[in-house]
């Protein structure tokens, strides 16, 4: 490898899991969060909208897993690149390599947890 | 080494003082409701992968009003997000041609609105209407 060559950057990697959960956050996390945090704990329109049976067929059901890995993993990554690039406009400044593990790392462990949960259940 | 002590800006709060970067750091901070808001849903899913009454549980303690405050908070970020996400996705993606003519910012950004409208209504009605 030439000298002049530059160090190539990993932040388009980071940048395609920060876009593309960002998609998916804005087409579905207002309905879901509507669904799982408000109307399901409040039993509206009915107590069997998060029931046990109900929530762990869907979560057993091939798309419905599919659906629920996209949606955490994607989240995890969208969200902790961003935090990780606003935190410099904290005086916390990127490059520091403990808070790039922090950010990414948590988003990794969820991704891998999200998958073991699901493939196991 | 002293001596030389050159002047530097102060940076603390620099977002505060003009309406333009409070509004930006408002849209960042949607990102703390969504990372929050997917931990909040894989602690469920652990719930549900241990049993019934873990996931009873799990699901009687989001009755809390301090969860239901969450996630109404919530609710509110993942619209912004949505909004703005929304608005940015022109300047952001690769010139859109339909033919030979360029498609409209204003004709992406209503389009996925449309879709948004659509989606939500779906998964709405899927989840409490069936």
């Amino acid at each position: 490898m030439s000298k002049q060559m530059p160090k190539r950057s990993n932040e388009p990697v980071f940048w395609a899991l920060f876009g593309a959960g960002g998609v998916l956050a804005a087409f579905v996390l207002p309905a879901l969060i509507l669904i799982t945090g408000l109307a399901g704990p409040m039993g509206v329109p009915s107590a069997d909208v998060l029931s046990y049976q109900r929530v762990s067929a869907f979560a057993a059901s091939w798309p419905g897993a599919f659906f629920l890995f996209l949606v955490i993993s994607l989240s995890l990554w969208h969200a902790f690149h961003r935090i990780y690039h606003a935190l410099h406009e904290l005086g916390v400044h990127r490059g520091l390599p403990v808070v790039r593990v922090l950010c990414y790392g948590v988003a990794l462990a969820g991704t891998l947890l999200t998958a073991f949960l699901l493939a196991a259940g | 080494m002293a001596a030389r002590r050159p002047y530097v800006r102060p940076m603390a709060g620099w977002w505060r003082r003009n309406p333009f970067y409070i509004f930006y750091m408002l849209r960042e901070s949607t990102a703390v409701f969504v990372a929050l808001y997917a931990l909040q849903l894989l602690y469920g899913l652990y719930m549900l992968s241990i049993g019934e009454a873990a996931f009873d549980t799990w699901l009687a303690s989001l009755q809390h009003p301090l969860y239901l405050v969450f996630h109404t908070v919530a609710l509110a970020a993942a619209l912004l997000h949505a909004f703005t996400w929304f608005n940015v996705a022109p300047k952001a993606m690769p010139v859109l041609y339909l033919g030979t003519r360029r498609v409209a910012d204003r004709t992406i950004v209503w389009v996925q609105f449309l879709f948004f409208f659509v989606i939500s209504a779906a998964m709405i009605g899927l989840a409490l209407g069936g």
